[in-house]
Parts: C-alpha cells; structure tokens; sequence
C-alpha cells in the first residue's frame, strides 16, 4: 500500500508542478545555509514556491500548513557545486549516458539542458539524500571546450531545468592538453584563438575564417565574452591555476570560476587577489595525476584561510550518481578541524560549502542555495546531523513542494527484506 | 578520480622485484641436482621478509573498545607489549609499571583495519599508464600471474591509508579482466624497499577470479571466448578439468612438468589458496557456488556482490562472506540493482559482511562506509551494534583471507595492529590519532616524523604534508 501511495503521488506532482501551499516548518535547528550559525528553534515559512522568512521568532501565517521539526534539524536543501546529474542512468551503458557529445564536431554549443532527464533514478535517489539542486556540467571529449552546463532542481515532477546555459565549461589542465592536440602550449593558443574567432564572428560573418568554431560554437560564445555567461574552467595545478588567471587579466569582462583547483592552496593568494570563485574537489589528497603532486584535504580550508571564495563539488567524482556524498564530504572537512596541522572547514562554513557556496559561485546566490527570503522553497528536514553519516532527510521540498523520498533502490530493499521466496516468487511482491 | 574499472586491456611487462638477500630463501627446485622424484615444491619462493619495527609496551586506559569481534568495553584497557596484544579489558585491568601509558577519555581503540580488496602497487598513483599493472588481460585465465610481481612498494596510497583510514592489512588483488587472474597478495601496510618487505607473513595466497561483465567484454571484443556468460562459465569449467588433472598428475609421485599457472588452481583444490570471486549478480554467485561444489573447492568471498542481498540465505548457507561497498551503484549495467541496504540485509540473515574499497579514495574511510551502511541497516529497523559494524572491517576480513589467528581482533596473543581513533570511528568527525603495526608506533598525528613519505614525493609539492 506504501508503494501504491508513492506512485500516486509521483504522478500527482507531475501532473501539478506548482504548488501554491504556505508552510511553516517550526522547533528545529534552523540553518540558513549562508555560513551563520544555526538556530535553535527557529522556523521557515515557505510560501508559492519561496522562503518568505526564516530564523528565530518568526510570526506563522494563519493559513499556513505547519511541520513540527523539533528535535530536528532544519537546512537548505544541498546544492552539488559539480555533477553530471540527469545525465546518465547507467554509465556504462552509452544509450543512457548523455555526459558528452564529443564526436558530435560541435564544442561550445552543447548544450545539456535537452538531455537532463527528471525521470532517471539518480534523481530519486539523490533527491532522497537531501540533494535537491545541482550544478549540471557537460563532460568534454575531442574539444578544450565541453559546452553549456545548466542548474537543475531534483523536484519530482517533469521540468528539472532551474536555468539553461548558466555557463560554459573549458578543460585547461591536463584533459584540455589531451583535447588540445598534446600540450598546454596548444591547449591556451586553442583557447585564444576559439575566443578571437567567436569575436571575429560577432563583427560580422565575412571575417569569421570558421577553422576552429562551428557557427553555432561561435554563437555560444558571445555570453562568455560578453559576461553574461560563467566561464567553469576546470584546472588543477598551481602553475595552471595560474596560467588561467593570466588569461583572465586579458579577457577582463569574462567571469571564470575555477573547478577541480587540487593544489590551489599553493596559490591561494592569487586566487583570493583575483577574485576568482572556486568549486573544489574536497578530499582528493592523492598524486593521482602529475597535476595533483599537491593535493591534500586541507586545500579547501587553506584557501579559505587566504580569502578565495571557495565550495565543493564533485568533479569526475561520481558525478551522475553520488551526489549524496557531498555531506559526508563536507562532514569530513570539519573533521580536519582535530587533526593537528591540517586545515579544516567550521560545520558553519562547510554547510555553506554545499549551499549557498556554489550558489554565489554561479551567479545564482539571490535565487538558491540558502534560507534567505525570495530564494526558493529547497528546504530538507533531517532527523539528525545533516553532515553525519548516521543522519538521513524525513521531508524534502523542493520549489515548496513536499517530496516523494521513495526511489528504485528502496524498493529493491523492501521485496529483499527477506531474501527467500515466499508462497510466490519474489517477482509477486509489489 | 574514481569510476577507473580495473580492466584495462594494456598489458604491461611484469615489474620484476629486486631478488631478496635473505640467506635462509628457499633453493629453487631447478638448483637442485636431478632426483629420481620430483624435488618438493617450494610453495613460497618470494618469503616474506617482514619483521615488525620495535615498539614501546604501551597501554591504553579510559578508551572505548571495540574489540573487532563484535566486543564493546566502555572506559577500557589494552595493553600491548613485544608486537603483540597481551591484555584487554574494563578499568580494573591491571597495567604493567614502566610502560607507556595514554589515556583516551573520549576516544576509541579498533583493531588495525583490514580492506580484502585493494589496488594500491599494482594500479598506484600516479595512475599513469606506465603504472597500469593489475591485469594480465591478454588471456582470460592467467592463474600463473602473481600480484606481488606487479607491486610497486612506493605507492602514495598506502601512507593515505595508513593515516586517514587506519589501515593495517589490506589484499593486493589484480583486476577482473580475466576468469582467473591471478594470485593475490596479503600486505602489512608498512612501507619497505621490496615487496617481500611488505608482504604479511604466514597469510595464504588468494586467486582472484571474475565473473560477468568484464572478463566477456574485454575478450568478446577481441572476437575470442569467452564473449559471453556462459562463455564465461565453460572456460572456467575446461580450467578447473586441467587443473584437477595436474593435481593428480602431481600426486602421483611421476616425473611431471611444472605449470605455475595450474599449482595454483592445484593450491585451491588442496585448500591452500582462497577464492576471492569478483561477481555482482546474484544469480551468477549462485551459480559459482555450484561450480566449486562440482570442482570441489571453497568460495571464500564474493568481491563487490552488489545483489548479494538477494540471496543472503544461500550465501550464509555456504559459509561465504560478501565484500562489498556501502552504496556504489549505477555505473555498470551489472551494478543497476545495487542498494545501500546490502549489507545490513545480509548481516540481518545471519551472513557474513565485509566492507570492502577497491579504491585509493575510500581506503581511507573504510569506516564511514561501514557506518553508512550500518545506518542504512538501522533505517529499515536492523538492530545492528556498533562493534558489530566494526567487524566488517576488522575481524571478518581477516577471516575471508585466513589470517583471523593473528589478527582482525584485540585479543592476547594476536598482533598488536590497532588504531586509537579521536572519536567513535563511525562518526564523519572522527580521525586515526595513533595507529600500531605489530606494536610499532607507525602513525601518530601529532608528530609529523611518524607518517609515511614514499620515495616518489620526497622533494615534490606537499612532501609530508598533512594530506
């Protein structure tokens, strides 16, 4: 019965995407997700979809539908910084991974908001784990530039696209160097000649000699030159983190945002001095490549000690299915905070680090990622800890609206509960 | 950094480990002079050379307890001296005079952390391709390869391990491109020049087979057998035929040619050498138990078996443990039916549960996957205990690799391999402090000299650092 409950109301949100109730989640642990400390016994009010307040004393509006949280506790919804979610069901499976359109000839023109699919089960699955919005990132094959990456939410109803094209994602370590032809000399001529071709085509179609860009790559790349598109620029090294920044000095009005940055604490004050946001892996403390001789997880403490603007994402890391590790990630960032000489995250900052963090780092921080009022109804309640492994999410909103937290693997789970046959074949028990 | 399947199709040449010095090394049967019987095979002819470091006599007082057995003792005492374990108990314990002694008011005490499945040598970081030596995928059995010949003793990941995840022992398996691929090696992650340095003394071998998805792709692809599963199974079935035939040849006490590849499939049969079967799908580990039976040898464990859940009885009917992750799932199409419960099902039916990495990234928190599942177990109303937990990682290891006598748990005698964690290991907050091998102090977080720097990052960015 449980379970014909969870498919009803799975078809009801798809058939009602919005939802116009007020709520009031009251008594918990009210964390706003901007760094502050959290609030004991303070409330949320949810209304048409958005956090109208939230914090200690807060008047409950007379119509409003309210959730006791008492003995709980109460946060954004976690935003994954980097993921390829909606992207892929099995990744082995090429029909269903969707991650790269590499052999497509096209680069900067792809555009993932078309292949992120609400219906595939790491949604359910990560949306039951508290992940409730994500950074989708296109993966890069054949071309330094992957594409336009989106923000999704992990709402159970049929439109997940929060926003299209929120950036274009470039590969400028070793991966770009690979996509470039063999060397970072290649990957940064590659990269300066693709942006002047796209300016060349913005002046006028004649001048545009076409060797490098697609029209439509071309046409992509406008918001980025422009400043109304994110340029993610995934390097690792301290001498690529650099080199990256050297390109920003000459492409002034592009705003970049760093990703993956393994040794950026050995260079965090020219990152902090260039005011470039990062979303960093948080545990990589392996030489897994030559690019990551420094990696260690206090670089994330580190940098935030030097003053970058610094979160977490999941870069290459599980990126289309365990995006319900980005608490334990974070968890383990304040655990540094005991290891003598390591640097860790605050609880604070590191709750931070996977909400509004990657939220400001986007340019999406006045409409996601924490508490604050107008930003959207992505709220979870948790029965404990939402950083500690033993805690898991009881409510899950999303644009205001109640979840389902029911996905494949809890069924998988209930008919194996008992793994014998019974009086019929396991195939009976549904 | 994750998501590398373990079957790469480069074959790298074997890195040939430097002989031993030891004087007391086993001849080798060749130079001996011609007998009229077959000279007595030397089962070990890499020995180990391991000895453990020196120690303090330490005790330790007012620490939780988890023995590795399912034991808990609150505000307890160990006591270890001369490598091994000589005492463990509540606060009335007595403690020796004259030994070093911490008190761990709010901290814990597990025995050393034992991962079964683990990569570290034979596919180290940096994970170049020069480095890529876990799989001899260039035939599907390849029984006669053995992990230790691919190890490279200077991987980061073992000082990773060490320090963040408390390991002690861990298996070296090659990969599963191949039905068979080779003999295993048991390590103590102590850092040594040579391999044999490493090498856990007295720990069986184990063969590592495979099931399924890769070792059909890799070969199927390449237009030979087997390309399917039942491929799979029938050049499994024709090995296990020769290599009961060998061992009958062996026995017979006549003149035979030696095949290093079918004494080890011989070792199995004879009870010496352990399965360690990479196998996902419940209903292919059902039929692997039907195979052993017809060959007449013993699964010791199923690696990664994702759907183990789906056949706990038959698994706890046959006495075989299941390694598994906490909750990886979805990447392969074997994988699809994976589910964080897996673990908590089978201990709840009374099999046996062993949390296992098969990754340079999570041997470092063997125990907070061990707590994910634990409390995915506890969700579906599984009263499971915390020391219970502990011993997916300790002390049921140690029995799937055979080597549960010497150590996996806190009990006198044993090994004195422990970790005194800053908190309850099961908590994301929680870190190795201390962390003993054989007695020897070999980790200690507040004394930046007692970690581990391996050759390769001497001199680079981050050498002994914090990592």
């Amino acid at each position: 019965m449980r379970h014909l409950l969870f498919a009803a109301a799975a078809l009801a949100a798809l058939a009602s995407p919005a939802n116009a109730e007020t709520i009031a989640i009251t008594g918990g642990k009210l964390v706003i997700g901007d760094g502050s400390a959290p609030i004991e016994g303070g409330t949320v009010v949810i209304r048409d979809g958005n956090v109208v307040t939230a914090g200690a004393g807060v008047a409950i509006p007379a119509n409003a539908r309210t959730i006791d949280a008492t003995g709980k506790w109460v946060t954004p919804g976690v935003f994954a910084g980097f993921s390829r979610l909606g992207l892929s069901e099995v990744d082995a499976v090429n029909g269903t991974n969707d991650k790269s359109g590499g052999k497509s000839g096209f680069s900067a023109a792809i555009d993932v908001a078309p292949a992120i699919d609400p219906f595939r089960s790491p949604i359910a699955v990560n949306r039951s784990a508290g992940v409730t919005r994500a950074v989708v990132a296109p993966e890069a094959a054949g071309n330094i530039f992957a594409g336009q990456g989106a923000v999704m939410d992990l709402g159970s109803d049929s439109d997940a696209v929060t926003k299209a094209r929120v950036f274009q994602f470039v590969e400028l370590g070793e991966n770009g160097a690979a996509a470039a032809g063999g060397s970072r000399s290649s990957s940064h001529l590659l990269f300066r000649a693709m942006l002047r071709e796209a300016q060349d085509y913005a002046t006028g179609r004649n001048a545009f000699d076409d060797e490098l860009l697609r029209a439509e790559d071309a046409k992509a790349l406008q918001a980025v030159l422009r400043g109304e598109q994110r340029l993610l620029v995934r390097v690792e090294a301290a001498n690529d983190i650099l080199r990256v920044l050297e390109l920003k000095r000459d492409y002034p009005a592009i705003k970049m945002v760093l990703v993956g940055v393994s040794e950026g604490w050995r260079v965090a004050d020219r990152i902090a001095a260039a005011g470039v946001p990062v979303i960093a892996s948080a545990l990589n403390d392996l030489p897994a490549t030559f690019e990551l001789l420094g990696a260690t997880q206090s670089n994330i403490g580190r940098m935030k000690d030097a003053g970058v603007k610094v979160s977490i994402g999941m870069i290459d890391d599980r990126d289309s299915h365990q995006l319900r590790y980005t608490t334990q990630y974070a968890g383990n960032l304040v655990s540094l905070q005991k290891v003598p000489r390591a640097t860790g995250l605050s609880w604070d900052e590191a709750f931070a680090a996977i909400s509004s963090g990657p939220a400001e780092a986007i340019g999406m921080g006045d409409k996601i990622g924490s508490l604050k009022a107008g930003r959207v109804g992505d709220v979870v309640v948790w029965d404990g800890d939402p950083l500690e492994l033993s805690s898991a999410p009881v409510a899950v909103f999303v644009d205001g609206v109640e979840q389902p937290l029911g996905n494949r693997q809890n069924r998988l789970r209930d008919r194996y509960r008992t793994p014998q046959e019974g009086s019929l074949p396991k195939a009976y028990e549904h | 950094m994750t998501g590398r399947f373990r079957w790469s199709i480069l074959a790298a040449p074997l890195a040939l480990i430097a002989c031993s010095n030891t004087s007391e090394a086993p001849k080798s049967a060749s130079a001996d002079a011609p007998a009229e019987k077959p000279a007595k095979l030397n089962k070990d002819p890499y020995p180990s050379t391991y000895k453990p470091y020196p120690g303090v006599a330490t005790a330790i007082r007012n620490v939780t307890i988890f023995d590795g057995e399912g034991g808990r003792i609150d505000n307890g005492v160990v006591f270890f001296a001369g490598d091994k374990i000589q005492s463990v108990g509540g606060p009335d314990t007595p403690i020796p005079a004259d030994v070093a002694v911490f008190d761990g008011n709010g901290k814990f005490v597990t025995p050393g952390i034992i991962d079964i499945h683990s990569h570290l040598g034979d596919y180290p970081t940096p994970s170049v391709d020069a480095h890529d030596d876990g799989n001899e995928a260039t035939s599907p059995t390849t029984p006669e390869v053995w992990a230790e010949h691919s190890m490279w003793p200077q991987d980061p990941g073992f000082s990773r391990a060490l320090a963040n995840g408390g390991i002690t022992t861990l298996q070296i398996l090659p990969g599963s491109a191949n039905l068979m691929g080779g003999r295993s090696v048991v390590l103590k992650n102590v850092y040594a020049r040579t391999v044999q340095g490493m090498k856990f003394p007295g720990a069986p071998y184990g063969l590592k087979m495979a099931c399924g998805e890769n070792p059909k792709r890799v070969y199927g692809a390449r237009g030979r057998m087997p390309s399917t599963r039942m491929g799979n199974l029938a050049v499994n079935r024709q090995t296990w035929i020769k290599a009961q035939e060998y061992r009958k040849k062996r026995d017979s006490g006549k003149d035979y040619t030696r095949d290093i590849g079918m004494e080890t499939l011989a070792g199995v049969l004879d009870g010496d050498i352990t399965i360690q079967n990479h196998c996902y799908r419940a209903d292919e580990m059902a039929i692997v138990l039907d195979m052993a039976k017809e060959f007449g040898y013993k699964v010791s464990t199923f690696h990664h078996a994702v759907e183990s859940y789906k056949i706990a009885d038959l698994l706890r009917d046959n006495g075989v443990c299941s390694a598994v992750w906490a909750d990886w799932w979805g990447f392969k199409m074997e994988a699809y039916d994976a589910i964080p419960e897996n673990a908590g099902i089978l201990h709840n039916a009374g099999a046996c549960v062993i949390i296992h990495s098969d990754d340079e990234n999570q041997i470092q928190r063997l125990n907070q996957e061990a707590a994910k599942a634990l409390s995915d177990a506890r969700r579906m109303g599984f009263q499971i205990s915390d020391a219970d937990a502990i011993r997916w990682l300790t002390y049921n290891p140690a029995k799937a690799m055979g080597i549960d006598k010497m150590t996996g748990s806190l009990k006198p005698g044993k090994m004195a391999d422990l970790v005194l964690w800053n908190g309850n290991p099961l908590s994301v907050y929680s870190r190795p402090e201390k962390v003993w091998v054989d007695g020897a102090l070999l980790f200690d977080a507040a004394d930046a000299k007692r970690r581990p720097v391996s050759d390769f990052e001497l001199g680079q960015p981050g050498e002994g650092d914090v990592k």
